[in-house]
């Protein structure tokens, strides 16, 4: 059938398609660019290293200081334990936001709006002064006898952090797991349901990985500012870096430097975070792309092979 | 074997389903045929109640679908019945709904294990046996979104078959499908149908119903119009509806 054959004009001069040489397509502009920005970048670091207002040499002698590590481990601690709770809190609010009945939507509705509403600053003071306002907690039957707890004793300003962040993070994971679960389509939910698949099952084997690749990029963004937010439990004089370091430039005076201390180390947390983050992605982006996207160890192999 | 009596369907205002009465014997193979809009889906959805019905009954074996009958009183059933009951109906869907996060094996062994309640080991098993009988045992390890439309097809009808169903529907199997690619998912619909497999297929592939199916059934804007072997219905329409239909689909 002489259909079939290509036309074979293109390779006319005697020539075969074997011999023919591929250029890569050229990209002055980009070197143009490259070389820009590298100018910009040297003179960047010259002034950083040649300004003694940075006072590089405070910033190392503090950089891995004790009280600095230890401040350093209490806002990993605190972002960890927030994340967790906010993301177990978040969960249960997107199932009742998404849920048929009228009582259990409104309740999680109102819980995200009061919750996204109040700055976290103020929601933090709130907890911490809590004892003013209900001096005893009782535990026991709904108007009837029960064990009552002081208060201060029971939340105490490590506890009031604790809650004023969790509450906080469960509003806005409660919305990001919302939208992931919507992000899934229809007609997933019903061939999970034409098979006869458990409710529970359907939920955790068949929508729950799938909505995770519209979950992670928010719940990454929400992991970071959480790790930032954690800096405003200060006000409830907790040792946390960002207050550690404010003790210790209000000793010495050598604000600028100590700032560089928090600084640096909340750019490698959210650095090692984002590492995480596109890990995690890669693995649910399984099915979802025909190939995955290679690892930069993998780029750096194959460019190396060049 | 499968009794559908007096169902009807609306949503909202539109009445969809408008009194559906039809019979369909044990390892036989009925075609629904019908212009677009005229409630083909909606009937299937209704058998295994994706769709709750407004008034009539599904029975399955006898068994009534998503009701229990006590005295001459219908009890709801809970969900999980509901769910338990659909493990007996497979189904296909015109856009195969393959899960894409799991590979070929995966999509056919998950219903096995969790609704049939094999053990994994089991269920893999026989998930490779059923993927060799659609011709795909070479790509058990594929993700759907890997696979060409009629290889995810074959891969949606061997998950089907996993539970080992009484009946089967298919709701326009092969109209998502490049011309080229109908005829290896028509080949497998025609393996099951001389294996014996009940089945109820939604098509607008004529040649195919002339060829497999038992009972021709022509629908139009929510009733039945007519029913009948394919030569009475294909090739003798008594209604003037068949008749104006078939013209339009053989041309
Ligand atoms: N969930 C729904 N809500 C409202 N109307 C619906 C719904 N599902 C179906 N319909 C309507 O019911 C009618 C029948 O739809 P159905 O999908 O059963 O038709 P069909 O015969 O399968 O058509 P096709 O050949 O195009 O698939 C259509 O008019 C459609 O608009
Ligand atoms: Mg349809």
């Amino acid at each position: 059938m002489s259909v079939l054959t290509p036309p074979r004009q293109a390779a006319a001069a005697g020539d075969t398609d074997g011999d023919l040489v591929v250029v890569p397509a050229r990209h002055p502009w980009r070197w143009a660019g490259t070389a820009l920005v590298l100018v910009l970048l040297a003179q960047l670091v010259h002034g950083l290293v040649t300004n003694p207002g940075w006072d590089w040499g405070t910033f190392a002698g503090y950089f891995l200081e004790k009280s600095v590590v230890d401040a350093l481990l209490l806002t990993v601690g605190l972002t960890v334990a927030g994340a967790v709770l906010g993301f177990l809190g978040g969960i249960p609010l997107a199932a009742m936001r998404l849920s048929a009945n009228p009582v259990l939507s409104g309740v999680a509705w109102t819980f995200i709006w009061v919750f996204r509403s109040v700055p976290l600053l103020v929601q933090l003071l709130f907890w911490a002064n809590l004892g003013y306002l209900y001096e005893s907690l009782q535990i026991g039957i709904p108007f009837g006898p029960g064990f009552s707890f002081p208060t201060v004793s029971l939340i105490g300003s490590f506890g009031a952090a604790l809650l004023g962040l969790a509450l906080h993070e469960a509003a806005y994971a409660g919305e990001v797991i919302r939208a992931g679960l919507l992000s899934v389509d229809q007609g997933q939910h019903e061939a999970a349901t034409a098979l006869g698949i458990p409710r529970w099952r359907q939920f955790y084997r068949i929508v729950l990985p799938q909505a995770m690749r519209a979950i992670l990029p928010n719940a990454a963004n929400l992991l970071i500012m959480l790790l930032k937010s954690t800096s405003m439990v200060y006000v409830l004089a907790i040792g946390e870096l960002f207050y550690q370091v404010q003790v210790i430039y209000g000793r010495n005076g050598r604000v600028v430097p100590l700032l560089m201390v928090a600084t640096v180390w909340y750019v490698i947390l959210t650095a090692l975070l984002s590492i995480l983050q596109f890990y995690v992605e890669r693995h649910f982006a399984r099915g979802a792309v025909r190939t995955l996207p290679p690892t930069p160890f993998q780029r750096l192999k194959a460019a190396l092979r060049k | 074997m499968i009794e559908i009596s007096g169902v009807h369907k609306s949503f909202g205002p539109i009445e969809v389903l408008k009194g559906i009465d039809l019979t369909v014997e044990a390892g036989t193979v009925t075609v629904i045929l019908g212009p677009s809009g005229s409630g083909k889906s909606t009937l299937l959805r209704c058998i295994n109640r994706l769709e709750k019905v407004n008034s009539g009954t599904v029975r399955v074996d006898g068994e009534l679908i998503g009701y229990e009958q006590r005295g001459n009183r219908l009890h709801e059933l809970s969900e999980r019945r509901i769910l338990q009951q659909r493990v007996g109906i497979g189904f296909v869907f015109q856009n195969f709904n393959l899960f894409p996060h799991l590979t070929a094996l995966q999509n056919v062994a998950e219903a096995r294990h969790s609704a049939l309640r094999k053990t994994k080991s089991q269920a893999y098993e026989k998930a490779h046996e059923l993927l060799a009988l659609v011709d795909l045992w070479d790509r058990a390890g594929a993700y759907p979104r890997q696979l060409s439309g009629g290889q995810q097809q074959r891969v949606a009808i061997a998950r089907a078959l996993a539970l080992e169903p009484k009946l089967i529907l298919f709701d326009e199997p092969t109209s998502a499908l490049d011309p080229e690619l109908v005829g290896e998912v028509l080949d497998v619909l025609r393996d099951l149908a001389r294996a014996g497999t009940t089945m109820i297929v939604v098509t607008h592939e004529i040649g195919f119903a002339r060829e497999v199916a038992d009972t021709v059934v022509f629908m139009d804007s929510g009733r039945i119009v007519e029913q009948g072997t394919p030569a009475q219905v294909l090739d003798h329409p008594r209604h003037e509806r068949t008749r104006a239909f078939l013209s339009k689909v053989l041309v």
